[in-house]
């Protein structure tokens, strides 16, 4: 069981490194990931399913995901729409894309085909358990992400986004076009969030174009819980923290659907509980607050 | 190197609101020109300086830099030859990154690519580049910049915006909102930065003195308009009382700014 907490922390916080970098990077929050986390499941699974390929499939994934947020960006930039509705369009309009690319279906199951997970649990057999098979191997993925991630925030771009989300006229000054970085920074995102949903898929087995659904407020949460945990500044550490509260966001989500009978929680009520934790967290951060100026 | 020909620039044109600024607004500026810019509040010395950076667009006119039309250049362009400080202090750095991480960021003009800049020379450079401020900031490059005062961003925000090698430089107020002891560090960095790089600066100020002090040029604007323009040889000899008496003198009033008559 905890293994399977594991797993599906580490894969849903590729997500949350994703809605990391738009919310409290780019200060750009972005609901396009309820619509581009489907997206990559989508793709991904029809990829699998009409035998293209697992690297083919995770490559368009991430491109579709990359392509999903930079048209919200493009449309925030040049029709100066909010970002929220910006995001809400784009999610919309994803909906019905993700139903197309599935073949106007709804949902697509991944029986019996190869997937990454089944490649790799065949290449450990008789050595490893399946489970301990899957941690490893997205321990692996997600840490070679978190590198990545890091080695890209102290190139000189990621140090434009870095202060770009906290003072956007400094780096205009700078000769730097704050849209172009915007349309860059939340196609990576959304990159992220649809590699996310294309491991989710081949996870658990099947693609739902409703898979998406409230995924940007537990992406939230888990950035919020990581937070909450863990404090600094240094970059290494905040996309740490995100995994971190990944992990325990799953943890909780786990505990709600197994022990929450006791105190008449059933697994419908896990939206709010994601809510309520985020209010809460909001709430504990109000109150650690520093008086100003110490900041 | 400057040159404004015929601007003018209309806020809300059209509706009761309507404000004229600029009406048919002339200036050029020589390349290595030191210009302090005084006058009350709304005169349009802030709004010239958008106009220049491209903040605000003007309506009519045109805007050269460097003999190269930039009037309809969006702001971000133009940022590549102009390094502009704002009167907050905080205006120029982000907060909640290192020192040494907005160095890199304002090291090099224009768009930043994937290649890791800040390497150990680098950091050597900005330690050396530090230390001539004088503030000990040399041995803070892995502090966060949120951890400054005021005036030690300020200063920070001049040498970033130095090493950028900008071709024209303008200063809104930029030592307005210190403290006079840091007013007077920013200050002084300022004259021996424009000496010794040789930089066009416009310098808008609210100190008569400072205005007489600094520059070889000197422009005093009211209701969008320059009312006086006084060369380096005519400055010499300028104290505040003849430049208020100047200036009631062409305008027929009385210089309304109580705040430039106390800060001398």
């Amino acid at each position: 069981m905890i293994e399977g907490i594991f797993v599906e922390g580490l894969i849903y916080g590729i997500m949350a490194l994703g809605v990391f970098f738009t919310f409290r990077v780019l200060d750009f929050p972005d609901l396009t990931v309820d619509g581009s986390f489907p997206l990559g499941a989508v793709i991904m699974a029809r990829c699998i399913d009409s035998g293209i390929g697992l690297t083919a499939g995770i490559t368009l994934a991430f491109a579709g995901g990359v392509a999903a947020g930079a048209v919200t960006a493009l449309i925030h930039n040049k029709l100066k729409v909010p970002h929220l509705l910006a995001g809400i369009l784009t999610m919309t309009m994803l909906y019905s894309v993700n139903i197309r690319i599935l073949g106007n279906r709804a949902n697509l199951p991944l029986m019996r085909k190869e997937t990454l997970l089944t490649k790799a649990t065949a290449l450990t057999h008789g050595t490893l358990s399946e489970t301990w098979t899957l941690l490893l191997l997205f321990v692996l993925v997600v840490l070679v992400i978190k590198v990545l991630m890091d080695l890209f925030f102290h190139t000189d771009m990621g140090l434009t986004f870095g202060a770009m989300g906290s003072n956007t006229q400094m780096v205009i000054s700078q000769g730097v076009n704050p849209d172009t970085y915007k349309m860059i920074g939340v196609g990576l995102s959304n990159g992220l969030v649809a590699l996310s949903g294309a491991f989710a898929a081949q996870y658990q087995g099947f693609a739902d174009i409703n898979l998406g659904q409230g995924i940007v407020v537990s992406g939230l949460a888990s950035v919020m819980i990581g937070e909450f945990l863990i404090r600094s500044t240094r970059i290494s550490m905040l996309t740490l923290r995100v995994i971190i509260g990944a992990i325990f966001y799953k943890a909780i989500m786990f505990l709600g659907r197994y022990y929450g009978y006791t105190i008449h929680l059933t697994p419908n009520d896990l939206k709010l509980v994601s809510g309520v934790l985020i209010i809460g967290a909001l709430v504990i951060t109000q109150m650690k607050k520093p008086t100003k100026g110490t900041k | 190197m400057i040159a404004i020909q015929d601007a003018s620039l209309i806020f809300n044109a059209g509706t009761p609101n309507e404000n004229r600024v600029f009406d048919a607004f002339n200036l050029t500026v020589k390349k290595g020109e030191f210009v302090t810019i005084i006058g009350s509040n709304g005169a349009g010395k802030s709004t010239l300086f958008n106009l220049l950076s491209g903040t605000v667009m003007p309506n009519t006119g045109r805007i050269l830099l460097n003999g190269r039309e930039v009037t309809k250049e969006p702001e971000f362009k133009r940022a590549k030859t102009i390094g502009r400080i704002f009167q907050d202090p905080l205006a120029g750095t982000a907060s909640n990154m290192s020192l040494e991480d907005n160095m890199m960021v304002c090291l090099k003009k224009g768009f930043k690519g994937l290649t890791i800049g800040l390497t150990q020379s680098r950091r050597l450079f900005f330690k050396e580049q530090l230390a001539t401020l004088q503030m000990g900031l040399e041995e803070r490059l892995k502090d966060n910049v949120g951890l400054l005062s005021g005036g030690q961003r300020q200063a920070l925000t001049l040498l970033m915006m130095v090493l950028s090698t900008p071709k024209l430089v303008l200063l809104d107020e930029h030592t307005a909102a210190l403290d006079p002891r840091n007013a007077e560090i920013v200050l002084s960095l300022t004259s021996r930065f424009v000496k010794e790089y040789g930089l066009t600066t416009l310098m808008v100020t609210h100190n008569m003195q400072q205005a007489i002090d600094l520059g070889n040029r000197l422009l005093m604007m009211d209701a969008g308009e320059v009312v006086l323009d006084i060369g380096a040889e005519e400055k010499k000899g300028l104290t505040v009382e003849k430049l208020v008496a100047m200036f009631s003198k062409i305008r027929n009033k009385k210089f309304t700014s109580d705040e430039a008559l106390l800060s001398r």
